[in-house]
């Protein structure tokens, strides 16, 4: 009964993952009459020497950077807006919770509208006369505005996670804080912050993870422009793997990807790790 | 776990904004609430633009951006971005695409992972340990580091079709939207850990009146399991529905495309924004209103694929 599961894993992703580590040493192309060759780092050399490959990791890491910390937080305060026990309170959960169920295709075209130079974005700004740039368009702003839209879109899939941990934390905890005097900033430190541990790694992870992944906003809202400003690891490895079918090629980049996520996600392990040797 | 999990979606019993009491937390409690009715608009009214602006010529869709009018349906309104969709892009092919592709990756992943959950739950073979740390452990890479290798790869694969085997690879088929998505670790450890939670008597019991493992499977185990099969079919839906890197490259062919990746193309039709908001409102409407009908499980899948790490 394992089989069915089993085949279609090693054959869709035990053998992709296996064939990354090869397929990045040759010059295997997506469609070509002549087998691939083994071409030792010459991948990697033309990768490391490329400036979009530094300027697509540098936008990757700065992305992560500025989102997952921002975006963890804003999904904190909105777990702990909607986690209070009041009537109407499914509405408010359900309504931050509706850009997650949209796909980010639909979520890029509709902000790419409200980012244009007159879109809805500078309309609003104009009211209270602020001139606002050409959001999209100029390398200053790209990748913020990228990185507004994003957070945007996948808060409310964090927020319902923090919320599945603030439920875990006992009431009486509460109770008993606020016998002994606590405010609610005290309570927050002391009985909310330590009882989500494990919640904070977990969204830690995949907020990094989903950062790092960035291409779809990319490739319908900016294509990598303006002058490379939001290139990103993955749009570049689409870009080369398969617009230019330089699969080899696309294989280094998809493997420098892998090393760097695997990477970031072990030290993120090692720092959240479990300190307390009772539990 | 899922004890805990199954109850987030109510109204729970933690920190609650005390309603009463001081003057303080009385302003608290107003302050809360204005923050929590901003948010909503700040959510939700983008979404509203999108939907509303589809019945709008660009005219009035321009026209209508100073004010509150570009969040209601009035002026000149008009079916007509409806209908120029299906006019420019076939687009009732791509949304049969899109329904093809979500729901049969949904049914073979619920059939595929179930078993495989259900081998490793009440099976006994060697390495199964070894078998379950392997599936949690791929758990971790990201779809777009396979993405390109995959791609080559699966342009070598070979299918059976009416003409005996071909090699000409999968690109450019149903088949390479759906099967590589079929098997799923999330999903199979979603069942793992549900299936674990069913005593173990009632298997004992249906051998002892003469049932089979896949009996026990199909008769016993599967109809119990009703929540993780929801969860699973969430899970698996909405990535499916939504997916978009992938048959970019896998399909190029206009009668296989799913309807996310027709939008883009529809895009570069140079078309009007009144016509890309009708589209991306037929793709998103129903899935939001599946979402608001079946808001509670939603969420409450989510929440458990918080267990993960």
């Amino acid at each position: 009964m394992l089989a069915p599961a089993g085949i279609l894993m090693v054959t869709f992703l035990l053998i992709p993952i296996a064939l990354t580590f090869v397929l990045a040493f040759t010059n295997a192309r997506l469609i070509s009459p002549e087998p691939a060759r083994f071409v030792g780092l010459d991948n990697f050399a033309r990768l490391f020497d490329s400036s979009t490959f530094w300027s697509s990791l540098r936008n990757t890491i700065i992305f992560a950077v500025v989102i997952v910390p921002c975006q963890s937080a804003f999904a904190l305060l909105l777990a702990i807006l909607v986690n209070a026990k009041m009537r109407g309170v499914n509405f408010f959960r359900t309504v931050y919770f509706l850009p997650v169920v949209t796909s980010m295709v639909v979520v890029s075209m509709l902000w790419m509208f409200m980012y244009q130079p007159n879109g809805l974005v500078n309309v609003t700004l104009a009211k209270v006369g602020i001139a606002g740039p050409d959001w999209l368009g100029d390398p200053k702003t790209a990748l913020f505005a990228l990185i507004v839209m994003s957070a945007w879109q996948a808060v409310g899939f964090h927020m319902v996670i923090w919320l599945s941990g603030l439920q875990t934390i006992p009431g009486d905890l509460y109770e008993a804080a606020s016998l002994d005097g606590a405010n609610p900033w005290q309570q927050f430190a002391h009985v909310t912050w330590p009882g989500l541990r494990q919640t904070r790694t977990f969204i830690l992870i995949t907020i990094t993870i989903a950062a790092f992944s960035l291409f779809t906003q990319v490739n319908i809202m900016t294509q990598g422009g303006p002058l490379d400003s939001t290139s990103t690891v993955v749009f570049m490895a689409v870009r080369t793997g398969f617009q230019q079918q330089q699969t080899g090629y696309a294989a280094a980049i998809s493997l420098v990807f892998f090393v760097l996520v695997l990477a970031v996600n072990l030290v993120q392990r090692f720092l959240t790790r479990d300190k307390d040797p009772r539990k | 776990m899922s004890d805990h999990l199954a109850h987030v979606a109510d109204a729970s019993a933690a920190p609650a904004v005390r309603q009463a009491g001081t003057h303080d937390s009385r302003t608290a409690g107003v302050l809360t609430m204005t923050l929590r009715i901003v948010l909503c608009f700040v959510f939700g009214l983008p979404l509203v633009f999108m939907i509303v602006s589809s019945f709008k010529p660009d005219t009035q869709i321009f026209a209508d951006l100073g004010g509150p009018a570009a969040f209601l349906p009035v002026g000149d309104l008009t079916m007509a971005n409806y209908r120029g969709v299906f006019d420019r892009v076939p687009f009732a092919t791509f949304l049969m695409n899109s329904v093809i592709i979500s729901v049969l990756t949904v049914v073979l992943g619920i059939i595929v992972n179930s078993m495989a959950a259900f081998a490793l739950s009440r099976l006994h073979f060697s390495g199964q340990k070894l078998v379950l740390g392997v599936i949690l452990a791929t758990l971790i890479v990201p779809f777009e580091t396979l993405a390109l290798p995959l791609l080559w790869w699966c342009n070598q694969l070979p299918w059976i079709d009416e003409n005996g085997l071909s090699f000409s690879g999968w690109l450019d088929t149903y088949q390479v939207q759906i099967v590589p998505f079929v098997a799923n670790a999330f999903s199979i450890f979603l069942y793992y850990q549900y299936f674990d939670s069913i005593p173990k008597e009632l298997d004992e019991a249906a051998t002892v009146d003469g049932a089979g493992w896949f009996r026990i499977y199909r008769s016993v185990v599967m109809p119990l399991a009703g929540p993780a099969t929801a969860t699973v079919a969430i899970l698996t839906f909405l990535p499916a529905w939504n997916s978009y890197l992938w048959p970019l490259m896998a399909v190029q062919s206009e009668t296989l495309r799913p309807a996310m990746v027709g939008i883009d193309y529809f895009k570069q039709l140079n078309v009007s924004w009144g016509q890309i908001m009708a589209y991306a409102s037929i793709i998103t409407v129903p899935v939001l209103a599946l979402f608001v009908a079946f808001q509670r499980s939603f969420i409450n899948s989510i929440a458990s694929s918080g267990v993960k790490g």
